[in-house]
């Protein structure tokens, strides 16, 4: 048995967190120097075969990450050395259609991760990106024959080139923050997928995305177009190997719900402690159109993502479900955008974060309402667990309204374990580990309780493993 | 053989104020044992003691169960050996629903030396007698998926605890005021329910201000607390007399302990709050 598994990395220790392990990584096939200037760019071009525009929108994007200053505010990225860094690894020769012709290390990460299980029992396509590159991918038949396209963007780049160039860069130009314009340099894989008019995707599509070596920087680009009165729920779950120095995960996530559509993207994100996870997630949702965003966020060493909607029509709808876990030497600083940018939308947002060890969770988050977007509404309450006296919780809610017309609700509150509630689960039994573990499972109750059960199991299942030997 | 609960010679202090000053009692499987006294003379003091309440620091003196010392053992360790207490003001835990709830406390106290992560007992077996105690104790059935105490009123919360109780069938289960605050048929619920549930394997200490839960819970001893100290002991009868006549009879008697409860009040009028 102990032959089938990739290596363990006992010399640093992987702790609690049971997807440290990392595979060899002498069979790649390339793998640029560390750092990054043009040249990488150009690379990683070349390596793609890209068409010139998408090079040119690369070396444009490049130029406006050396312009922009790195982010004051939100956390710690003193120690994050982007010259330190891989900017592009390709493991395998290119994306199969079968796990078996998946290189075997490779392969039997993903049947760790329980990637080809879900796949059989519940998934309605998957993409598996290891490292840069999508090595695996797979589509249910009838929703190909129905015009659903769900491919890596590499691949879409090449395949459906009018489509990219009419969407890609829209939602988030490369000019709008600093990881932002790196990814759009350096992007590589990451999905691509469009739900024609109509279409309706009753099972989940599923993308894994992994990180094996050790200093990586992972840059996927995501986009997808629902188009009218079709519907995706798209899930994304990341992990990486516990090294002593750090990777970076730098994604951009676009996304546009036309007419009538309705899109629900969750990430169950449990990055090792090691990874920077700067993502900039932007959707733009068109008239009576719902888009959501179910964003889980257990791992990392330092997390800033705030998942945004653009309100564009009347009767668009946003909402945002965020569930952040801190515990020793993270840092969450999670949150959600809403725009209304037209009358008559509405937005919610229920934010849920824990922090225990010294960790620290935060909620920070936006919502703002152009001069002609009346008669909107937007609720955002959030709540925040704190397990211990030297964890941290911070609240950062902006408002930017410049009329009356409109109602905005928020609502915000810290507590702590009580311990009578603790002494009343103990003393029914309960060890305090898992009393603990009981009443967080609890707290994020209202959030899990909307995802599918696959996904629900898996949050309580990684948060149990988050309390795991933390009280005492 | 049946169990035995002793208490001996217990002091305890909370917030290094002492509360209990010398309490002995033995409560067999199988008795009904009363425990009465004015506010702030200790009763909930011993009640969160013997079930291991961390503010609750035991100064001197002995909690044993069949020869077992449980001053050292957390609630759960206690819980595991058959301890079990009615709280007075039963907690919410938001999210958590009944059932869950219960069906891990269940597997627990029926399987003590269960680890973390190892299975739970069969949820079809546990749905059922679930199912079936809820019945008895005339409660619908939808509270099993409502979350713990969470918009309960007064007399659910109180019928929560006796269902815990029927569910764990502890050795020792003492009830801490669960008939206050409640209605005349909330109180015949739960005082009919805990006639049902208390038989030879169980032994009772209940708490109470009121007599309505010993006539249907007839104490075999009434022990009368003042002062942190147990200063009488009696049957059934001494419960009726102090019903009626309260504790001015009581105070005459033990004049000593009732110079010291009023001491006590003058000092610290707020340590009947922590009592609680």
């Amino acid at each position: 048995m102990t032959t089938d598994v990739p290596v363990l990395d006992d010399e640093i220790g992987v702790g609690d967190y049971q997807y440290g392990f990392h595979d060899p990584t002498d069979k790649y096939v390339f793998k640029s120097r560390r750092g990054l200037d043009r040249d990488i760019v150009h690379q990683i071009s070349e390596m793609k075969s890209e068409p010139m525009w998408m090079r040119e929108f690369r070396l444009e994007a490049l130029d406006l990450f050396y312009s922009k200053p790195m982010p004051t505010w939100g956390g710690d990225m003193s120690e994050l050395d982007f010259q330190n860094m891989f900017y592009f690894v390709k493991a395998s020769q290119g994306q199969e259609k079968s796990w078996d012709d998946v290189p075997d290390d490779i392969r039997k990460t993903y049947d760790r991760l329980g990637i080809p299980e879900a796949e059989k029992k519940y998934l309605a396509g998957v993409k598996a990106q290891y490292e840069s590159e999508v090595v695996y991918g797979s589509l249910q038949e009838d929703l190909a024959k129905q015009g659903v396209i769900f491919t890596d963007t590499d691949s879409a780049v090449r395949d459906y080139p009018d489509l990219v160039r009419e969407y890609f860069g829209t939602v988030i130009p490369s000019a709008d923050n600093k990881f932002a314009a790196l990814n759009s340099a350096v992007w590589s894989g990451g999905s691509f997928i469009y739900v024609p008019k109509g279409v309706k995707i009753e099972f989940p599509l599923q993308a894994y995305f992994r990180i094996n070596t050790q200093n990586m920087g992972q840059f996927e680009r995501t986009l997808i177009i629902v188009d009218e009165g079709a519907s995706v729920h798209y899930v994304e779950g990341c992990t990486a190997p516990t090294y002593s120095s750090d990777s970076l995960h730098s994604a951009v996530v676009e996304i546009l719900v036309k007419r009538g559509g309705r899109c629900r993207y969750t990430t169950i994100q449990n990055w090792s402690n090691n990874v920077y996870n700067l993502v900039t997630k932007r959707a733009k949702a068109y008239g009576d159109s719902l888009m959501e965003w179910v964003d889980g966020n257990l791992g990392s060493k330092l997390t800033m993502k705030y998942p945004a909607i653009y309100l564009m029509e009347p009767g668009a709808r946003g909402e945002t479900l965020s569930i952040a876990f801190a515990g020793k030497g993270q840092h969450q600083d999670a949150g959600a955008k809403m725009v209304h940018c037209a009358p008559y939308t509405s937005s919610r947002v229920i934010s849920k974060s824990i922090s225990k060890d010294g960790g620290r969770a935060g909620y920070r988050g936006l919502v703002k309402a152009t001069h002609d977007a009346h008669h909107c509404k937007s609720n955002v309450v959030c709540d925040a667990l704190i397990l211990d006296s030297h964890s941290r919780s911070d609240t950062y809610p902006y408002i930017e309204v410049n009329h009356d017309n409109l109602t905005i609700e928020h609502e915000a509150s810290v507590s702590k374990i009580a311990e009578e509630q603790l002494l009343y689960l103990m003393s029914r039994g309960m060890s305090e580990t898992e009393a603990s573990a009981m009443i967080v499972t609890g707290f994020i109750e209202p959030l899990v309780k909307e995802l599918p059960m696959e996904y629900a199991v898996e949050m309580n299942r990684l948060i149990e493993l988050q309390m795991e030997g933390s009280v005492g | 053989m049946s169990s035995l609960l002793k208490i001996t010679d217990l002091h305890v202090s909370v917030d290094e104020k002492p509360i209990l000053k010398g309490v002995s009692l033995e409560i067999r499987q199988g008795e009904i044992h009363a425990l009465m006294g004015p506010n702030g003379s200790g009763k909930s003091t011993l009640a969160y003691t013997l079930v291991g309440h961390p503010k609750y620091e035991v100064t001197s003196g002995m909690i044993e169960i069949d020869g077992v010392p449980l001053n050292d053992l957390d609630p759960c360790e206690r819980a595991r050996l058959g301890m079990f207490l009615a709280f007075q003001y039963p907690v919410t835990i938001p999210g958590v629903k009944v059932a869950d709830f219960l069906r891990h406390a269940v597997t627990n106290i029926r399987n003590p030396a269960r680890k973390e992560g190892e299975s739970l007992i069969p949820m079809r077996d546990f749905r059922k007698e679930l199912k079936d105690r809820m019945e008895e104790l005339g409660m619908d059935v939808e509270f099993a998926r409502r979350y713990l105490n969470e918009g309960f009123s007064g007399g659910e919360k109180k019928r929560m605890e006796i269902l815990q109780l029927a569910m764990l069938q502890p050795k020792f289960a003492i009830l801490d005021e669960t008939d206050s605050g409640l209605d005349s048929d909330a109180v015949r619920v739960v005082s009919e329910g805990l006639r049902k549930l208390a038989g030879p394997q169980m032994g009772v200490l209940i708490i109470t201000h009121h007599e309505r839960l010993l006539e249907y819970n007839v104490p075999q001893f009434t022990h009368v607390i003042l002062a942190g100290r147990i200063v009488e002991t009696g049957d059934a009868s001494l419960a009726h007399e102090l019903h009626n006549h309260g504790y001015a009879a009581v105070r005459q008697r033990h004049p000593a302990e009732a110079a010291e409860e009023q001491e006590h009040q003058k000092v610290a009028p707020k340590a009947v709050a922590v009592a609680h």
